[in-house]
């Protein structure tokens, strides 16, 4: 799919949003140190161009499930950031009422199956999303976003075999940032994904993650495939991973030349403003507006996030079940 | 005595352990930090540090940064203790022990019962536990009540850093499959800590304070908040024992049943989830064996049956604290 192909409408969204996520992930980085967003967090930047790429191909009753690095995969997905903003705080406004924290932002009425705090376990949980789906005969596709370092975990290679047996509407989206952690995906995965998915017959497609054009016309490939009854696709998407594992991470296994260059030379948002300049397609003041947009956006977010009221103490007992008789 | 962090206590067990003895090896993700990064070795030493300088000590074939698939390497490690080695594997968060629950459970505690005795599996599984760090409730849970359920595992629950090193080298050398649960906000807690090797036996408990009004029986991290509460306990003119068993599986059922037969008062103090739980088991054993030494109903201070919360109010207020324990130990001590 050629830029030339998308609507201007599109466009700026797909700047918009990539804007979002990364101006999300630094202000969270920021908050962070003030000490007033508690725990660790994830962070997706850099990453951006893959979640947007796939969720611009997604329609809002679509699934998608996220990993521990879920900030990037929600926004892409349409979850509001002030409420994930307040979830982040530990506010009863946010996504999760405060109890689920970046780890569990979950938001079903867009879709969003959750982030989660247990490497692969998003996989099988949306190849029952995505059997939902053809059990209740509807036309809606799931998304499972994983990263490199789950692809050994062996649910992986269950949920694999289980979505092409049953020939579910499913799309696998391994983002290889190359780490999982502090170690080098090259020192524990042996073979290549793309084959291990192969081996269950599932059609793969290996993609420049940095690209968004690239990712968004793979990812329309396989919901396509997905939708019209075809079964699962498998994504290798390569993707820049900016910050250390978490935040509190000094990231002290991968050099300052390494990393600098990683930002120099892979940065979505970069090439995505050269490539709208090279085929005129959006103004720099247009795409400068967005960003003056995102700010505001961001600013108020954190300031109603600051401003909301930690949950209930009575909260804490409270969603354990339904009800409990 | 030197006074170390619980982290080094640890590290220093487990450097003297590999060094006395060519079969102890470890694995685990991030165990070095750092693996196979552009040269980069042992950034991390571990999630938590706690593995730092093993890597360059001992060498990639004895220190072994795993892939993430804790079924596969737990059961490993199982494989391989029943086959000569004495493998340490590393669960990071005991959480994640959720993946390889078959391999723990009905792997490695079972083979010497299921083979006739004609079998070994000297298996540590080290794993951090607990809540405290606003993780949220994947990464927070204490579970030590599941694995004392399960029998052939023998379960270790150190609350200082002597213990730390005494039992972790105790566990080492025991020929039975340990889980080892260290409390994530433990770790940089400091305490005397002797430089040379020392065991301490399971089925020990440890008196961590005398006291004749209320005995306080309490599990883990909740050790150093039961002494919390009975310093404010004896600003009232309470005076409390503080025991801590140190490992949940044995049990030291002796001495928690001398105690409570001498004292007749009992609080036990867990972070774990109160339903079929230590605390209930433990319960159980004093209302079965003592209860003609009791004065009082016996007292539990747990966790609520619920998840760990994210957010700091109702992560704080799901822990224990040393206020509740000192509530529950002054509802039973004038009785
Ligand atoms: C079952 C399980 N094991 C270990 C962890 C600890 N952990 C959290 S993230 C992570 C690395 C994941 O790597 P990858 O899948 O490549 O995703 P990335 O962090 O690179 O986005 C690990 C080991 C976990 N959360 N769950």
């Amino acid at each position: 799919m050629s830029a030339l192909q998308l609507s201007h409408q599109d466009l700026l969204k797909i700047y918009r949003t990539m804007r979002m996520i990364r101006r999300f992930e630094e202000r969270v980085m920021a908050e962070m140190a003030t000490g007033d967003i508690p725990g660790n967090t994830h962070l997706y930047a850099g990453q951006e161009a893959s979640a947007v790429g796939v969720c611009l191909q997604l329609e809002e009753g679509d699934y998608i499930s996220s990993t521990h690095r879920g900030h990037g995969h929600s926004i892409a997905k349409g979850v509001d950031i002030d409420s994930m903003m307040a979830e982040l705080f530990g506010r009863a406004s946010g996504t999760c009422g405060g109890k689920g924290g970046s780890q569990h932002i979950a938001d079903l009425r867009k879709g969003m199956l959750g982030a989660n705090g247990i490497v692969a376990a998003g996989a099988p949980i949306t190849c029952g999303a995505a059997l939902s789906m053809k059990v209740l005969g509807s036309r809606q596709v799931a998304v499972a976003f994983a990263g490199d370092g789950a692809m050994n975990e062996g649910v992986m290679s269950e949920s694999f075999n289980l979505a092409k047996i049953w020939n579910l509407p499913i799309v696998f989206v391994i983002e290889d940032n190359g780490f999982g952690e502090a170690t080098a995906n090259a020192a524990v995965s042996a073979g290549s994904f793309t084959r291990r998915a192969e081996s269950y017959d599932i059609p793969t497609l290996e993609v420049d993650g940095t690209d968004v054009f690239a990712v968004y016309s793979a990812a329309g490939e396989a919901v396509e495939r997905a939708r019209g009854g075809g079964g699962p696709t498998m994504l290798h998407v390569h993707v820049p991973r900016y910050y250390g594992h978490y935040s509190g991470d000094p990231d002290t296994y991968r050099t300052p030349e390494e990393k600098k260059a990683m930002r120099q030379e892979r940065d979505c948002l970069v090439s995505f403003r050269r490539r709208m300049k090279e085929v005129s397609l959006l103004e720099e003041a247009e795409l400068d507006a967005v960003d003056q947009e995102v700010e505001a956006a961001i600013d108020q977010a954190v300031a109603a996030a600051r401003a909301a009221p930690f949950p209930p103490l009575s909260a804490l007992t409270s969603d354990v079940y339904v009800k409990y008789l | 005595m030197a006074q170390k962090s619980f982290r080094q206590a640890l590290n220093e067990a487990l450097h003297f352990e590999m060094a006395r003895d060519p079969r102890v090896i470890m694995m685990g993700e991030d165990l070095t930090g750092g693996a196979g990064a552009n040269g980069v070795k042992d950034a991390w030493g571990g999630a938590f540090g706690v593995t730092k300088g093993l890597l360059g000590a001992f060498g990639p074939e004895r220190i072994r940064d795993t892939p993430i698939s804790e079924a596969a390497f737990i059961g490993a490690a199982a494989g391989a203790a029943l086959t000569g080695l004495r493998p340490i594997a590393e669960i990071m968060f005991v959480d994640f022990a959720g993946v390889c629950l078959d391999q723990i459970m009905n792997q490695a505690a079972k083979f010497r019962y299921m083979f006739g005795g004609r079998a070994k599996t000297p298996l540590v599984i080290r794993a951090t536990y607990g809540a405290g760090s606003r993780s949220g409730s994947q990464h927070t849970q204490a579970l030590h009540s599941i694995f004392t359920h399960i029998p052939g595992l023998k379960v270790v629950i150190p609350s200082t850093p002597y213990d730390a090193k005494g039992l972790l080298l105790q566990a080492i050398r025991d020929d039975d499959p340990v889980i080892f649960l260290e409390h994530k906000m433990l770790y940089d807690t400091v305490g005397e800590v002797p430089d040379g090797a020392y065991t301490i036996p399971f089925a020990e408990a440890r008196v961590a304070r005398d006291g004749k009004d209320v005995l306080i029986i309490a599990i883990g991290r909740m050790v150093s908040v039961a002494e919390e509460a009975a310093r404010k306990l004896a600003a009232d003119g309470i005076s409390a024992c503080i025991i801590d068993p140190r490992t949940t599986s044995p049990l030291d059922e002796d001495t928690l049943l001398d105690f409570t037969d001498k004292i007749g008062r009992v609080v036990i103090v867990d972070e774990a989830n109160p339903r079929c739980s230590v605390a209930t088991d433990i319960s159980a054993l004093l209302a079965d064996k003592s209860f003609d030494a009791l004065k009082a109903p016996i007292k539990l201070v747990t966790a609520p049956h619920s998840p760990v919360p994210y957010a700091p109010n109702l992560e704080d207020a799901y822990i224990p604290t040393a206020a509740a324990v000192a509530k529950a130990a002054t509802s039973i001590a004038k009785r």
